[in-house]
C-alpha cells in the first residue's frame, strides 16, 4: 500500500482507498461561500434538484413508455390511467421539463447580474452554457415521445430548419436525423435512444465539469468581490461560510418554496392553460393532419420569434443560432472588471433590463400565430437582443462605474 | 424530392390560419363540477347509449369509470355495456371502452373514422363541446343533412335530435359601413319538436360534457384533493426549513 492510514475505522480504511472525507471537505464541509448570497442564488441547487427529479422520474416512464410509432402514444396514456401513480410521475415529468428551463434561465439571468461569467469564471459559464444547449437537445427530442399532434409537427418544423442550410446538406442532415423521409417511427426510436441515454449522460457530465470548475475558482456573489482575496492566519476567507451546514439548510428553504410551486402546478394545473402541455398534444399523432397552429413550447419561443422575425428561410436559421452562440462569448465581450450591476453604469443596467424584457417579448410572440404587429415587434426585440451584446462591447468600455466595496457588504 | 416537398408543407402551415376561436364562432361556457356523481352517471348514461357505438375510448376502462363515478362493476356491466368482445359475448367489465364499429364502416358511412373520445375534452375544451353538442342545424347541402355552428362541415350525424329536436337557421342580410352585404345566422328556429325542453336538453349535454371531461382527466378530483394535503404539508415543510435556517445563520455575522 502507498500511503499510511490516517484515520481510524471504516471511514479510515475506506478514504486510505478512495478520498472520500477529502471530497466531502472539498466540496461542501470546507468548501468557503460568500455569506452575501441572496434569492437569485436559490436557482443553481433547484437545477440540481430538477435533475434529479427528471432522471428519476425518467426512469419510471420507461418502464411503461413504448418508444413505437404505434403504441407510444396509448402507452403515454397506459402510464395516465392504469399504472400506479403514473400520472404522478409522468406529470412531475412534464412539468420537470418546464420548471427545468424556468430555474436555468433565473440561474443565467443571476449570472449576467453579478457577472458570474467574467474572470476567472469563463470556463463556468462555458460549461453552463454547454449544459443548457444540451438542455435543449433533451427536450426537444423528448417533447417528440409522447407522440401526439404537437410532438409530431413540432419536431417536424424544427428539422425541417436544417433543410436551410444550402448546396444539398441541409437535406442530407434533416434525413440523417430523421431516419426517414417523414418524422416517422425511425425517427420517434433515435429520439428516446438519444433522450434517455445519450443526452442525459453528457448532461451529468457537464454538471459534474461545471461545479467542479465553480469549487476551483470559488463562488461569485451579488457584490462581485472575490472573497478569496481577504483571508484570515487559517487561511479562510473571511466573508466565507462553509457550504454545509449553511448553505444546505438555507438551500432547504429554497427547495421547499420551489416544492410549492413545482406541486401546485402538478396537482392543480398541469397543462399550465397548455403552455406546460398543449392541448393539441391531445391528438394522437397524424402525419396526414397539420394542426392549424404550430408552436413550440413556451422555452423555446424566444428563439422561435428571432427565427420568424428574419424574412428569409436561411437568414432566420442564421439568426437564431447566432442568438445561442453569441451567450457563449459573453465572457469577452464584457470587458469591464467590475463583475456586479450594483457598481456597474445606468446605461449598463437600462441595456441589461431592456435584454430581458425584449427576451420576454420574443418568447410570448413566438406562441403566438404570425401577425404583421406580431412580426415588427419580434423584429424589434431581436435588434435590441443582438444589439445588447454589441452595446455591451462599448459600454463596458467606456461606461463610469462606482468604486466596488473590499469587502462584501450584503 | 420528397423532402423538399415536405418542407414547403411544413412552411405553409406557418402561414397565419385561424382556429375556431379567431373565425368568430361563439362558444358557450359550461359549468362543470366534477364531483357531482349523478350528473357523471347520467353523462356516462347517454355517452354509452349515444355515443359509444360509433366513438370509443379506449385508453378508459369500464371498472375504472365504474369506480369513479359510484357505480359498482355490475351496474355497469348490467346497465352500460352495450359493446360485444371478438367472440361476440357481451364487453367485460376490466375491458377497455371499444366501440363496436369497424374503423373502415365509420370511415365509408361518415368519410372519416369517428375520433377516440377519450381525450377529446382536453384537446378541443370543454366549452367547445357543449357548443358543438348544441348547435346542429338542418343543412340540406351537407350529406348527413345537418351541420354545425362550432364544426363547420361537420360529418357526424345529430345523433341527438330526438331529444333536441332539429332546427333550421334563420338568416339576415345587413350592410356594414363599406356597402358590402354579408348573409349572418341570427337565430334558429325549431322544425321539428324534440322530447326534452331547451332546458332538459342543455342539462343532459352539461352532464355529458361533464363525463367526457371525467372520462379525458379521471384522476382530477383525487389530484385536487391529494393536492391540498401536500400543499398543507410543503407548507409546514418550509415553515421548519426557515426556522432551521434561522438557527444554523445566528453566528454569521453580518
Amino acid at each position: 500500500m502507498a500511503a499510511e492510514q490516517q484515520g481510524k475505522g471504516l471511514m479510515g480504511w475506506i478514504d486510505a482507498r478512495l478520498p472520500v472525507t477529502e471530497a466531502w471537505k472539498k466540496h461542501l464541509a470546507e468548501y468557503y461561500a460568500p455569506k452575501n448570497f441572496n434569492f437569485w442564488y436559490y436557482f443553481g441547487s433547484l437545477a440540481l434538484l430538477v435533475l434529479v427529479i427528471q432522471i428519476v422520474t425518467g426512469i419510471f416512464l420507461t418502464m411503461n413508455y413504448k418508444p413505437d410509432g404505434e403504441l407510444a402514444f396509448r402507452s403515454v396514456e397506459y402510464i395516465m390511467r392504469d399504472v400506479n401513480w403514473g400520472w404522478l410521475i409522468r406529470y412531475m415529468h412534464s412539468t420537470g421539463a418546464s420548471a427545468f428551463f424556468i430555474v436555468v434561465y433565473l440561474h443565467m439571468f443571476r449570472g449576467l447580474m453579478y457577472g458570474s461569467y467574467k474572470k476567472p469564471r469563463e470556463l463556468i459559464w462555458i460549461f453552463g452554457m454547454l449544459i443548457y444547449v444540451a438542455l435543449m437537445a433533451e427536450a426537444f427530442m423528448g417533447y417528440l415521445l409522447p407522440w401526439g399532434q404537437m410532438s409530431y409537427w413540432g419536431a417536424q418544423v424544427i428539422i425541417s430548419l436544417f433543410g436551410a442550410i444550402p448546396f444539398g446538406i441541409g437535406d442530407a442532415i434533416t434525413l440523417w436525423l430523421k431516419g426517414d423521409f417523414i418524422v416517422s417511427d425511425a425517427t420517434l426510436n433515435r429520439f428516446f435512444a438519444l433522450h434517455v441515454i445519450a443526452v442525459p449522460l453528457i448532461l451529468v457530465m457537464l454538471v459534474v465539469a461545471h461545479i467542479l470548475a465553480l469549487h476551483e475558482v470559488g463562488s461569485n456573489n451579488p457584490d462581485g468581490v472575490e472573497i478569496k482575496k481577504n483571508k484570515n492566519e487559517d487561511g479562510i476567507p473571511v466573508d466565507g461560510i462553509p457550504f454545509h451546514p449553511y448553505y444546505t439548510v438555507k438551500d432547504i428553504v429554497g427547495v421547499a418554496g420551489f416544492l410549492i410551486v413545482f406541486f401546485a402546478i402538478i396537482f392543480f394545473a398541469p397543462e399550465m392553460g397548455g403552455y406546460f402541455l398543449e392541448h393539441a398534444n391531445f391528438d394522437p399523432a397524424d402525419p396526414l393532419k397539420t394542426p392549424e397552429h404550430i408552436a413550440p413550447v413556451w422555452y423555446f419561443t424566444p428563439f422561435y420569434a428571432i427565427l420568424r422575425a428574419v424574412p428569409d428561410k436561411l437568414g432566420g436559421v442564421i439568426a437564431m443560432g447566432a442568438a445561442i452562440v453569441v451567450l457563449f462569448f459573453l465572457p469577452w465581450i464584457d470587458r469591464n472588471n467590475v463583475k456586479s450591476i450594483r457598481y456597474r453604469s445606468l446605461a449598463y443596467k437600462v441595456n441589461l433590463w431592456l435584454f430581458a424584457v425584449a427576451f420576454v417579448v420574443l418568447g410570448y410572440f413566438g406562441m403566438q400565430a404570425p401577425t404583421p404587429m406580431g412580426t415588427l415587434i419580434s423584429q424589434l426585440c431581436s435588434v435590441i437582443y443582438f444589439g445588447f451584446f454589441v452595446a455591451l462591447f462599448f459600454i463596458s468600455k467606456m461606461e463610469k462605474t462606482k468604486p466596488v466595496p473590499e469587502r462584501v457588504t450584503h | 424530392m420528397k423532402t423538399r416537398t415536405l418542407f414547403t408543407a411544413v412552411i405553409m402551415s406557418l402561414v397565419p390560419v385561424f382556429g375556431f376561436a379567431a373565425s368568430g364562432v361563439h362558444l358557450d361556457s359550461v359549468d362543470l363540477d366534477p364531483t357531482d356523481q349523478a350528473s357523471l352517471q347520467r353523462g356516462a348514461k347517454v355517452f354509452m347509449n349515444y355515443c359509444a357505438g360509433c366513438h370509443s375510448a379506449d385508453y378508459a376502462r369500464y371498472n375504472r369509470m365504474a369506480k369513479d363515478i359510484g357505480l359498482s362493476e355490475e351496474q355497469v356491466s348490467e346497465n352500460l355495456i352495450f359493446t360485444t368482445d371478438d367472440n361476440g359475448e357481451r364487453t367485460k367489465v376490466g375491458s377497455l371502452i371499444f366501440s363496436n364499429m369497424n374503423k373502415d364502416f365509420g370511415k365509408q358511412a361518415f368519410g372519416t373514422t369517428p375520433p377516440n373520445l377519450a381525450l377529446i375534452a382536453r384537446s378541443r375544451g370543454t366549452d367547445y363541446l357543449y357548443t358543438y353538442l348544441r348547435t346542429f342545424y338542418l343543412d340540406p347541402s351537407r350529406p348527413v343533412g345537418v351541420n354545425n355552428l362550432a364544426f363547420p362541415g361537420v360529418g357526424m350525424p345529430h345523433v341527438l335530435w330526438k331529444l333536441q329536436g332539429l332546427k333550421q337557421p334563420v338568416y339576415e342580410t345587413t350592410t356594414d359601413e363599406n356597402g358590402h352585404e354579408h348573409e349572418e345566422l341570427v337565430r334558429f328556429e325549431t322544425v321539428v319538436e324534440g322530447t326534452l325542453s331547451e332546458e332538459e336538453y342543455d342539462s343532459l349535454v352539461t352532464d355529458l360534457v361533464n363525463f367526457l371531461d371525467y372520462l379525458a382527466d379521471p384522476i382530477k378530483v383525487e389530484r385536487h384533493r391529494l393536492g391540498i394535503v401536500v400543499m398543507l404539508f410543503l407548507f409546514i415543510f418550509l415553515g421548519v426549513a426557515i426556522m432551521l435556517k434561522k438557527e444554523f445563520w445566528k453566528d454569521v455575522t453580518k
